[in-house]
């Protein structure tokens, strides 16, 4: 192998994944350059195979060749190997702790039931937007007045959440479920997000979203 | 022993619980001093309800009457709040530290809920098959041990860390399903790294006072069936 081959980022991801997006959006942050590859979910590459032979998931980011895998893992470590700038947990241990807490419900929470929404039909499906609508409002008062879910700096629990926001057209068009009627002061809040060019550069189109949405539905032949 | 006067430090758990094991441990390891809020069964304190409103679950750790949920990041937090006391649980490195949270996120995430799944089966074909998951998980720890411990004795290397504790938590409980299963989870001969690392975790310190007996645990697994035909309402889920 060539020296020097292995070194630098590689970011493996596929790009509707608000899980890929988490970590461009941290990247982006950190002013990192980084090479992005995308993945073909259906033909996964050896080096994903190989990156992440636990899961075989993505992302997955390679630096200077040693894989680290889990978005919110990713993210962390993310802030710890560039710890000189754009911090994104803060200083104070409780409030790190605060911070890893309200991201991992994103994790538990949002991904399932946002993919229930459109999945489901009937009952089913309402019984899900009942469970949705819970998990926004619980966000949406940890949010309260703040700028940020921590404050005044962007950081662990928004770059958790932000991605989602591009998901809201879907749920709306499948579900008839608005985001923003339902947690409105989320909106200010999705609005200065898409302020910040990491999160504008890195989230999708929500109709290219919903357009993928629509396929996948095909192909699990919900109608 | 942590030093500073006037550190008020309660948690709130019950002694079977392997996730309130984990906050024990890490206290312990700390030298932490702290008062330990025993939850009746069966019913869930108002301190609790107010201290954890989302999950409603324990461990909660009370640091100066603020809350900190979810058992990891109680770890995590406790390693940092008390940074100088004892040793550090998470190691310094970002790369090292990223691979100590990928398996204990893995024994969460995937693990736990394979040998959750195990105590709920019906059949011998189905215990067969979720006691094989239980095993290639297992597998994967008895592999991960070999990178993340460099030769040494624990997951952290000379001493407890994060994966130990995120997983050593569980040792008592797999005792019981060994037991009840048949089953031997960690065999010698089949995994050696493991087999010795549990000895060591169990006979540590700042393990052994705390983590409950199999025998212990057993009777209060078979009283918790006895008592209730439907799923019980009681935290100790795992």
């Amino acid at each position: 192998m060539a020296e020097g081959e292995n070194k630098g980022l590689v970011l493996l991801d596929f790009w509707v994944s608000p899980f890929g997006q988490r970590c461009r959006i941290a990247l982006a942050e950190k002013g990192v350059e980084y090479e992005y590859r995308e993945e073909n979910l259906r033909d996964k590459s050896p080096l994903l195979l190989k990156s992440n032979p636990v899961h075989k998931k993505i992302p997955v980011l390679i630096h200077d060749g040693k894989p680290v895998c889990e978005s919110l893992i990713i993210v962390q470590y993310i802030d710890e190997a560039w710890p000189d700038r754009a911090p994104l947990l803060p200083a104070d241990s409780y409030a790190r702790a605060q911070a890893r807490f309200w991201a991992d419900l994103v994790d538990k929470k949002m991904y399932e039931s946002g993919t229930k929404l459109w999945k489901l039909k009937g009952e089913a499906q309402e019984e899900a937007k009942k469970e949705f609508i819970e998990i926004l409002k619980l966000l949406e008062g940890e949010l309260g007045d703040k700028k940020y879910f921590g404050g005044d700096t962007f950081g662990l629990v928004d770059i958790a959440l932000v991605p989602f926001t591009a998901w809201f057209y879907s749920y709306e068009a499948c579900a008839n479920l608005s985001a923003e009627k339902e947690a409105p002061k989320l909106v200010p809040w999705v609005k200065r997000c898409r302020e910040r060019e990491s999160v504008s550069k890195s989230l999708p189109d929500p109709l290219k979203v919903y357009e993928f949405v629509c396929f996948l539905k095909k192909v699990y032949g919900i109608e | 022993m942590a030093a500073a006067e006037g550190i008020e430090v309660k948690l709130i758990g019950a002694w079977p619980s392997p996730f309130v094991l984990r906050a024990r441990i890490a206290l312990n390891l700390k030298g932490v001093e702290y008062e330990f809020l025993q939850e009746k069964f069966g019913e869930k304190s108002e301190l609790l309800l107010r201290a954890n409103p989302v999950y409603k679950k324990i461990p909660v750790l009370l640091h100066h009457g603020k809350p900190i949920c979810e058992s990891m990041i109680i770890v995590e937090y406790v390693d940092e709040a008390w940074p100088a006391a004892g040793r550090a649980i998470l190691p310094a490195d970002p790369y090292e530290r990223a691979l100590h949270r990928f398996w204990a996120s893995y024994i969460d995430d995937k693990l736990n809920p394979s040998g959750a799944a195990l105590s709920k089966t019906q059949t011998e074909e189905a215990k067969v098959e979720a006691a094989g998951q239980v095993i290639a998980g297992l597998k994967l720890l008895e592999e991960a041990f070999g990178r993340l411990s460099k030769g040494k004795g624990f997951f952290g290397g000379d001493d407890i860390g994060y994966v130990d504790i995120a997983l050593g938590c569980f040792l008592g409980w797999l005792k019981v399903m060994e037991k009840t299963s048949g089953v031997k989870f960690i065999d010698e001969e089949k995994m050696p790294l493991l087999a010795g690392w549990a000895e060591r975790f169990c006979a540590h310190e700042a393990v052994k006072a705390v983590m409950p007996e199999p025998e212990r645990l057993e009777a209060f697994a078979r009283k918790r069936a006895a008592s209730a035909k439907a799923p019980p309402a009681n935290q100790n889920t795992f």
